[in-house]
């Protein structure tokens, strides 16, 4: 009886007496999300062109991070690290298109599951040796990006909101549009669609598909980029970001592989779900219970849709 | 030449269904066994069988329980590192609230709630298939690794949150624990292994194994042909992680000799399932096969860089192991998908034609 009190009611007379911690919860909880999201969208523009879940995203957003930051030091301005950086991203797309995918065309999607685990590898290991494994400071502010906070008097406390998460929600927002329009509008961005719906008749009507897959790695690049930047910018770069891959799953498999809305949205449910719990139900299991709920959360939602919350029904023929 | 089945007529329905039907690949097997059992232990130094065969062996037991699971039923589990635990930590609670009872019973019994375990998060398996059913097995990888770390009880309120292996004995011979020689420990994971890999190969042999493998070709046509899904997939979950269990308690009682939480993280799952995959996806030589190359891969890397005299700080080493297992995977699965076990297929297929292969 206790415990049910303690697990279904105390919870919510705690978040019903302190506004501005729930408050201010749930906006950590959304900004995590947000930063969730992001590298969920790079999982999901490869799996929607190639049928590839790149297991590699995690580590390519520390490249990338590592990468600019490590051509700062050596004296380049950062705008032009950035350019270079996104030239490096390129040449990363080109050559795994060049030497992984394209051996590997036709092959069962768990063996090219795993060929993107060998990458991870790879690129740690490649990481390490050329950057060191020290974690280094974002260059946030030759970025131009904001630091510092907004408090905001709310409810009898105050609000804390950090100026780059703000603009980290921003920046994600204008990505999504970007994205979409350019899925939606462009030449390339239908033919990426065709693809998606089938490689055999996208081949059929003349489109190559090895351009499609540096597009799309390289797109992945770009996103793996800001969120390096981004998350970079909250904490510093370092090899153990490359974790937050497996953050991505449980969001992913909410939202759905192929549905970059379901990406965004499961990327808030996970972020806000997980800080709530945290927060409120932790104390009760003993802290630390982040580092599991999100994929019980998912579970959860799992065992009623079992394609996600917004993914494409799952037809199965013999 | 020697290699050659010619003039072994099979006579018998048993002797065409044999798991090894050439004459000379029983011998070798037997060969194999006698060096195992009695050449090692005599011959190998201290140092070969604590650092290479003894964590060979745990390992190759280990990727045989995953590929059982992700090789011959298809389903890509994650949580290897957390079953292993799960063996691991109850092999400690048991042995240290009955210590009367025999370690050996122990290490096998520990299998029995991994089993449990592996049953409760193999659970949404029929409804949640592929990528998705990976993260059900995730759930576990970090709900078990929390645990280890959380629950005190397991540790017996230990402060450091580590266990220590005490001292058991066989015939009044320590096997565990600081005192017992690498000898004698060598020999009791051989025996579990052995034994272990034996059963394994008969229940892939069998009618449980066809079951499996043919729910991992199709699994909608599998239960066509009247295949019971969930049964097959749970029996799967189940036997898969007995073996995580046992390995994982031989591991930290006779590798180990005692475990920090942080032992049975995701790193192992991955370790393990890089075994599997480059060994060959479905093969119970494939898993000593990757157990070998990924375990041996680092030390022979150390190896030759000093036997080349190159003055490389281990780090370095380490991040050009890391580069080299990961262009190795992508490499084995460019050139042979199923693994070092096809190419050994290969091998014997060529030994039997040679020297005149037309």
């Amino acid at each position: 009886m206790d415990l049910a009190y303690k697990i279904l009611i105390d919870p919510f007379i705690q978040m019903g007496s302190a506004p501005d911690l729930l408050v201010q919860t749930l906006w950590e909880g959304l900004v995590a999300g947000v930063l969730y999201s992001l590298i969920a969208l790079g999982f999901v523009l490869i799996f929607k062109a190639s049928g590839v879940f790149n297991f590699a995203q995690g580590i390519m957003v520390v490249f990338a991070g590592l990468t600019l930051v490590g051509l700062h030091e050596l004296g380049v301005p950062a705008f032009v690290a950035l350019g270079l950086t996104i030239v490096v991203m390129f040449g990363l797309a080109f050559l795994v298109e060049r030497l992984m995918l394209r051996p590997l065309v036709n092959q069962p999607d768990i063996i090219l599951f795993m060929a993107t685990f060998g990458l991870t590898y790879f690129l740690i290991g490649f990481g390490e040796l050329v950057f060191g494994g020290n974690p280094k400071k974002m260059i946030a502010s030759e970025l131009y990006l904001p630091s510092g906070a907004y408090d905001i008097n709310f409810a009898g406390g105050f609000v804390s909101l950090q100026k780059i998460d703000i603009a980290a929600a921003v920046i994600v927002s204008l990505m999504v549009i970007a994205l979409a329009f350019f899925f939606q509008k462009t030449r390339i961005g239908r033919a990426l669609r065709a693809v998606a719906d089938s490689h055999k008749a996208a081949l059929s009507v003349g489109i190559s598909l090895e351009q499609i897959w540096v597009v799309v790695w390289f797109a992945a690049g770009i996103v793996a980029l800001v969120t390096g930047i981004m998350w970079g910018a909250r904490s510093e770069v370092s090899f153990s970001l490359q974790i937050i891959a497996l953050k991505a799953l449980p969001v992913l498999i909410l939202g759905g592989f192929t549905s970059i809305p379901g990406a965004i949205v499961g990327g808030l449910i996970i972020g806000i779900g997980e800080k709530l719990g945290e927060f409120y139900w932790g104390p009760l299991l003993g802290s630390g219970i982040e580092s599991w709920l999100a994929y019980v959360i998912a579970l959860i939602f799992l065992l009623f849709r079992p394609q996600g919350l917004f993914g494409e029904k799952i037809i199965e023929r013999i | 030449m020697f290699y050659r089945e010619a003039g072994q007529f099979k006579t018998t329905y048993q002797a065409d269904q044999a798991v090894f039907p050439i004459l000379q690949d029983r011998i070798g097997l037997a060969l194999i066994l006698i060096a195992a059992f009695v050449g090692m232990p005599l011959l190998a130094s201290d140092f070969f069988l604590s650092v290479v065969m003894i964590p060979l062996l745990i390992l190759a037991l280990a990727s045989i329980g995953l590929n059982i699971l992700t090789g011959y039923t298809g389903l890509l589990s994650l949580g290897t590192g957390g079953f292993m635990g799960v063996g691991a930590f109850a092999c400690y609670k048991l042995t240290t609230i009955f210590p009367g009872v025999n370690i050996i019973v122990w290490v096998l019994a520990s299998g029995f709630f991994s089993t449990a375990l592996g049953i409760l998060f193999g659970l949404p398996s029929l409804r949640i298939k592929g990528f998705y059913l990976t993260v059900a097995t995730l759930a576990a990888q970090f709900f078990l690794d929390w645990s280890f770390i959380r629950v005190q009880w397991l540790t017996n309120y230990n402060t450091s949150g580590a266990i220590e292996v005490p001292t058991r004995t066989l015939f009044s011979f320590p096997i565990t624990g600081p005192n017992a020689s690498p000898q004698v420990r060598y020999l009791v994971i051989l025996a579990v292994v052995t034994l272990l890999t034996w059963f394994a190969s008969n229940l892939v042999h069998g009618r449980i194994g066809r079951m499996w493998m043919a729910v991992r070709d199709m699994d909608l046509a599998a239960e066509l042909i009247g295949i019971p899904l969930y049964r097959t997939k749970l029996l799967a979950f189940a036997i898969s992680s007995y073996y995580c269990g046992v390995a994982g308690a031989l591991l930290v009682f006779f590798w180990y000799g005692g475990a920090e939480p942080g032992v049975f993280n995701i790193d192992q799952s991955f370790t393990i399932l890089f075994m599997v995959i480059i060994g060959g996806l479905g093969s119970l030589t494939g898993s000593f096969f990757g157990a070998a190359l990924i375990y041996g891969l680092p030390i022979m890397l150390k190896g030759a860089f000093h036997a080349l005299g190159w003055n490389i700080l281990p780090s370095t080493v380490e991040h050009i192991t890391f580069m080299t297992v990961g262009a190795l995977i992508i490499i084995v699965l460019i050139v042979e998908p199923l693994g070092l076990a096809r190419l050994w297929q290969i091998i014997k297929q060529k030994l039997r034609v040679w020297p005149f292969p037309y």
